[in-house]
């Protein structure tokens, strides 16, 4: 940095003068030009921009129409309530759920089934994805077993499940592990992999032994990319929690939404999918806000 | 003088899926302690395989290498290496990086508490000889290119190496940051005194850099010849118009051309442009 700046000595003729050499930067404060509206890529330029607030009024318009259109169709009668409620019956719904049904207690126990089977999921896929993701001879061993059975349906599961664990709550958590479990093995194997070879390298010539490399470079250089990974596999676990509560369960959203259907109570079938939705929702921006304070050198910049 | 680095007969072959390919050929090199050598050749030519090879990054066929009268066998912190990027930890603040070897258990065996202060020393004193003391708590991706590369240099001699091997370091940088940066390695290397072997594509940069420059060819990968720099030994950028520069650029530049085979083929560009001429006459 230090020879970058004195190639231009500040003039000591007049300024209408410097201002017309074109070999140094002149003295003369210059005026930014007036804004023009051709500043930045417009709303339909490829990656674009668009202002915070017609971000904003975008995303919000694209929540009401499609509601206001179900408002519409459901309550025009148009189409049967059977088929169609309408938003208020789901939200009335809702609301009979919370007073006489225990909607909470659903929502606890459904809460507890997912993210226990995903939690034993994580807690043996982080050690072995990066044993797999470190080591090739482990990858070699585990990879393509767990590429096999990651194929085979987890729904198909569920009658095993109930023969080897039987019916209480560890079968709802063993179907929900099994959904999630091989998949986050092999993303996290791949997320260990991505793990730039001269970071390795550097701290080997550096005199790291393996398992400090393991320890210091590899697992602190992953780390955002599998909390990624726990976050993207958390919101599978919730697609399974349907699959789970079909067996022999009697509380949970997805035993809920199993039971409406029997008695035709599409209103509850609606308020269960889209509760799951909120619940999913709010637990992947926890993730992303737990994300932006773990790993404050990700989101630092210039 | 002492070699800082001794090659006898290294070889480097390995098989792929077709062919067999001699990645280094019996090649034999020496350097002093202290010297500054800078490698080039054309891509392929084996240079950045034969700086891993010292680094204990990669194994060789046959052959022997000691570094200051020791054998390598593999990484050893005798000898640092800076890579062209990539290769610091963008978790660690800017201090933490230059530190990070310290904590190593191959640097904390048998430490004492005189050791540790002479560490945190040592590492202040990088930060400001290597312009870095304004940016030590900030994380790397928020520093250029430039500043970057500074932070690797810095942490590869925290350990106070015998040897630093340097694969392009400079590669990924604008022109003008690599002249900043040519002159803040020569000063660095001899403030250090330590031996430096510096790869490049660039034949200026090593001419500009190196006592003597090693031009490499490939396929297979050995060593062409040997340049002695006829340059004083402090460096000035305007080095780099005198004719015993320029001469030495064109030797060299010319050696690269005739051992690569890279020359333009002109008699295929005629025919393709003859071609066209003929083409542009038979139409209406």
């Amino acid at each position: 940095m230090s020879s970058s700046s004195t190639a231009c000595e500040p003039s000591t003729v007049s300024p209408t003068v410097s201002a017309g050499r074109e070999d140094c930067a002149d003295t003369q404060p210059l005026l930014p030009p007036p804004p023009s509206r051709r500043e930045r890529p417009g709303a339909w330029a490829i990656r674009g921009w668009i202002s915070q607030r017609r971000y904003w009024t975008l995303a919000l318009l694209g929540l009401i129409v499609p509601l206001t259109g179900w408002l519409l169709l459901a309550d025009l009668g148009t189409v049967n309530k059977v088929f169609l409620p309408s938003p208020l019956d789901v939200a009335r719904r809702v609301g009979t759920w919370f007073r006489d049904d225990d909607l909470l207690g659903d929502v606890q126990i459904s809460c507890y089934r997912v993210v226990a089977g995903w939690a034993i999921s994580a807690l043996l896929a982080v050690p072995l994805g990066i044993m797999i993701g470190t080591f090739r001879t482990v990858q070699a061993l585990l990879e393509p077993l767990t590429d096999f059975i990651r194929y085979m349906p987890a729904v198909a599961f569920v009658p095993l499940v109930m023969l080897w664990i039987g019916i209480g709550e560890g079968a709802k958590i063993g179907i929900i592990f099994i959904g999630t479990f091989f998949q986050m093995v092999l993303m996290m194997a791949e997320d260990v992999r991505r793990v730039p070879m001269t970071q390795i390298e550097a701290a080997q010539t550096m005199g790291a032994t393996r398992a400090e490399i393991i320890e210091q470079v590899i697992i602190p250089s992953a780390k955002p990319a599998l909390l990624d990974t726990l976050r993207i596999t958390m919101g599978w676990a919730w697609t399974y929690l349907v699959v789970a509560e079909l067996v022999a369960a009697n509380s949970g959203l997805g035993y809920a939404i199993i039971k409406a259907q029997r008695f035709l109570q599409t209103d509850k079938i609606f308020a269960g999918i889209i509760l799951i939705g909120v619940i999913g929702l709010a637990m992947d921006q926890m993730f992303r806000l737990f994300h932006r304070l773990a790993f404050p050198w990700l989101y630092a910049r210039q | 003088m002492t070699s800082a680095i001794r090659c006898r007969g290294l070889w480097k072959v390995f098989d792929t899926a077709t062919a067999r390919v001699v990645a280094l050929q019996n090649l034999s090199l020496d350097i002093s302690e202290g010297e500054f050598v800078t490698l080039v050749g054309a891509s392929g030519c084996g240079k950045s395989t034969l700086l891993r090879t010292l680094a204990g990054l990669e194994t060789y066929t046959a052959g022997e290498i000691e570094c200051g009268g020791a054998r390598i066998e593999g990484p050893g912190v005798d000898r640092a290496m800076v890579f062209q990027h990539y290769s610091l930890y963008p978790w660690l603040t800017v201090m933490e990086n230059i530190k990070f070897t310290r904590q190593l258990a191959a640097h904390t065996r048998n430490r004492t508490s005189a050791d540790v202060e002479a560490a945190s020393g040592r590492a202040d004193t990088l930060l400001r000889l290597m312009g870095l003391a304004d940016v030590a708590a900030a994380y790397p991706n928020q520093l250029s290119g430039g500043m970057q590369q500074r932070v690797a240099i810095a942490r590869a001699l925290m350990s106070r190496p015998r040897i630093l091997l340097m694969d392009e370091p400079f590669g990924a940088l604008d022109a003008q940051t690599r002249e900043v940066m040519h002159d803040l390695i020569l000063h660095v290397s001899r403030l250090e005194s330590c031996t430096v072997l510096f790869v490049t594509h660039d034949v200026e940069e090593a001419i500009y850099l190196g006592r003597r420059v090693i031009v490499m060819a490939p396929r297979p990968g050995r060593i062409d010849c040997e340049c002695p720099v006829p340059l004083p030994e402090d460096r000035e950028q305007h080095m780099k118009h005198a004719g015993a520069f320029l001469d030495l650029k064109d030797r060299i530049l010319d050696r690269i051309r005739v051992t690569s085979g890279m020359k333009t083929d002109t008699e295929l560009l005629d025919k393709l442009s003859r071609g066209r001429d003929e083409r542009a006459r038979t139409l209406p």
